[in-house]
């Protein structure tokens, strides 16, 4: 007998396989998507117990194809079928095989759901909320709890990411040639966003966000296997999965953000460096560049030192000088003045941030003070640096990080905050 | 990210909406009025469908307010708000949205934002990212 958590396993990965076939054959994404989430349900309470059957594709499918059925029998249904059928995707491409797609058996329509998942039409979070429930399996309310919201609120943006799917007039099928690089950009950020979503959870009460790395990882290796050779999708698996290892070190005990210069190193994870190192040396020797692969090669060369006084920051930042000509970005800016204070001195980063300062994107920014305070620090100047410290804890919306930043404007001289003299508290 | 819209309103004539019940509002012309309520209504539809408000709740006149202060261990219950002020918090929007100047916009079609003011204050989250 298969374990709750082999079943939970084996349904996710099924999902997009099931969801493909139904709608080849209905032809209706939102009901479908629907009918193959309650097929998962029933199989997720009845599988742990009868067994799972020999055929679990076709045991889904048939269940999920009952349930359309039954669905599209309904008076209401078969008016809004009705009413669909002028704009229709004429049947055949319905059932045209994805150019990608292996054998009519056993085709992959994982790559295809993503970019309509992703489709240009939805806002983020919609592209975010419809890429897990369709692709990833996760029910509406493990999503919402992953997002922080009340089931309700996630529901809507479903159904408002399928009616907008759907108002586009966008098909199931692989977008046409020329759009393929931005479909596939534009997947590829989905993706890295709920990685980020997952991986800025500290720990602790947190656990369902977690999952969202593991899941982003998941989602990323199946784009990566049907598309070895894109640089950028194997950049962006090495990216997560060389973050990700330093998951065990980067909360103290307390939840406490450990900063990447303070983590136990003997805490990351070995596997997922060793793998997130190979592939992204891999794209970077053989395919075109890109942020993603050069974000992931930052992320190796810091992974590579056993210490962080070995850190190898002129490589870095030669990385960070290629990223901002690719993707320049006010981010990147700030990385790119940290790596040139460990390079040059903490003068010369400070300078790279005179320019942010009047930068409207970033003045009002923590990350900015933030960076400023670590570099005055750097510098001697305990004075600025405390300034920029407190300023930095009072723009930051997230609790760890201005927990993080007091207990750095602590440790300064004149850093300790004491009660007025008066007695009031 | 989320943030929360905070309403403010004039005591003098409480009632649910704010913007039909306060003064310079009842002195405008009842088409004015239902406009108001319309556009009210289409936004909250609006935020609704999109999946970006997650909560609201309107509060009671300040009237009913009381207000508990801890001094040496001793609690102390008195009647009425902690700070005397000229507008009192309404109630509250919880959305959560794209970007702060998403929030403001969806803050300036509040119809109270008219007469009194909306505030937009940004909710602090668990996550946090390495520095």
């Amino acid at each position: 007998m298969t374990t709750g958590a082999g079943v939970e396993d084996l349904l996710r990965r099924l999902a997009p396989r099931v969801l493909g076939a139904l709608v080849r054959r209905f032809g209706n994404f939102e009901t479908a998507e629907d009918a193959m989430q309650e097929a998962l349900l029933a199989a997720a309470t009845r599988w742990p117990v009868d067994g799972t059957p020999v055929d679990p594709r076709g045991w889904l499918i048939t269940v999920a194809s009952r349930r359309m059925a039954d669905q599209l029998r309904s008076e209401g249904a078969r008016r809004r079928r009705e009413e669909e059928a002028a704009s229709r995707t004429p049947p055949d491409d319905l059932l045209a095989p994805a150019a990608d797609a292996g054998g009519p058996r056993d085709r992959d329509d994982t790559l295809t759901l993503l970019t309509l998942c992703c489709h240009p039409a939805l806002t983020p979070a919609s592209q975010i909320a419809l890429t897990l429930r369709a692709v990833g399996g996760l029910s509406t309310a493990q999503i919402a709890r992953a997002f922080l919201v009340p089931e309700a609120t996630m529901a809507q943006r479903v159904s408002r990411a399928k009616q907008r799917v759907r108002a586009a007039g966008a098909r199931f099928r692989p977008p046409p040639e020329h759009e393929r690089g931005d479909r596939l950009r534009a997947v590829l950020h989905v993706l890295y966003l709920i990685f980020t979503e997952g991986h800025t959870a500290t720990s602790g009460p947190d656990l369902h966000r977690g999952e969202l790395t593991a899941e982003a990882i998941r989602l990323a290796r199946a784009v990566h296997r049907r598309l070895p050779g894109d640089g950028e999708v194997a950049g962006l698996l090495a990216l997560m999965l060389l973050t990700d290892a330093r998951r065990p070190a980067r909360t103290g005990p307390d939840g406490a953000l450990v900063p990447l210069a303070e983590q136990d190193r003997g805490r990351w994870h070995r596997e997922s460096v060793d793998e997130g190192v190979a592939l992204v040396a891999r794209a970077l020797d053989r395919t075109p560049l890109g942020p993603y692969q050069l974000q992931a090669a930052i992320a190796a060369v810091h992974a590579e030192a056993a210490r962080a006084e070995d850190t190898d920051w002129p490589q870095i930042l030669a990385l960070y000088g290629l990223l901002e000509r690719l993707a320049p970005n006010p981010m990147v800016t700030l990385n790119h003045a940290v790596a040139v204070a460990m390079v040059r001195g903490p003068r010369a980063g400070l300078d790279l941030l005179v320019p942010l300062g009047s930068d409207d994107r970033m003045s009002g920014h923590h990350r900015l003070h933030a960076v400023r305070a670590h570099l005055l620090e750097m510098a001697g100047d305990h004075r600025g640096a405390l300034g920029s410290y407190r300023t930095a804890a009072r723009l930051t919306t997230s609790i760890p990080e201005q927990r993080y930043l007091r207990s750095r404007a602590r440790r300064l001289p004149g850093g300790v905050l004491r009660p007025p003299p008066d007695g009031r508290t | 990210m989320k943030y929360m819209l905070l309403i403010y309103g004039n005591p003098e004539n409480w009632g649910h909406p704010m913007f039909l019940n306060v003064p310079e509002s009842l002195a405008l012309p009842a088409a004015e009025r239902a406009g108001m309520t319309a556009r009210f209504e289409e936004l909250i539809k609006e935020i609704t469908e999109s999946g970006e408000l997650v909560g609201a709740e309107p509060l009671a006149d300040p009237l009913n307010t009381r207000t508990v202060r801890v001094r040496g261990g001793v609690a102390a219950t008195t009647d009425g708000p902690f700070v005397e002020a000229k507008e009192q918090l309404a109630g509250y929007f919880v959305v959560d949205c794209e970007s702060p100047g998403r929030a403001a916009e969806i803050a300036a079609r509040l119809p109270d934002a008219r007469f009194a003011a909306v505030e937009v204050r940004p909710v602090m989250g668990p996550s946090g990212q390495e520095m």
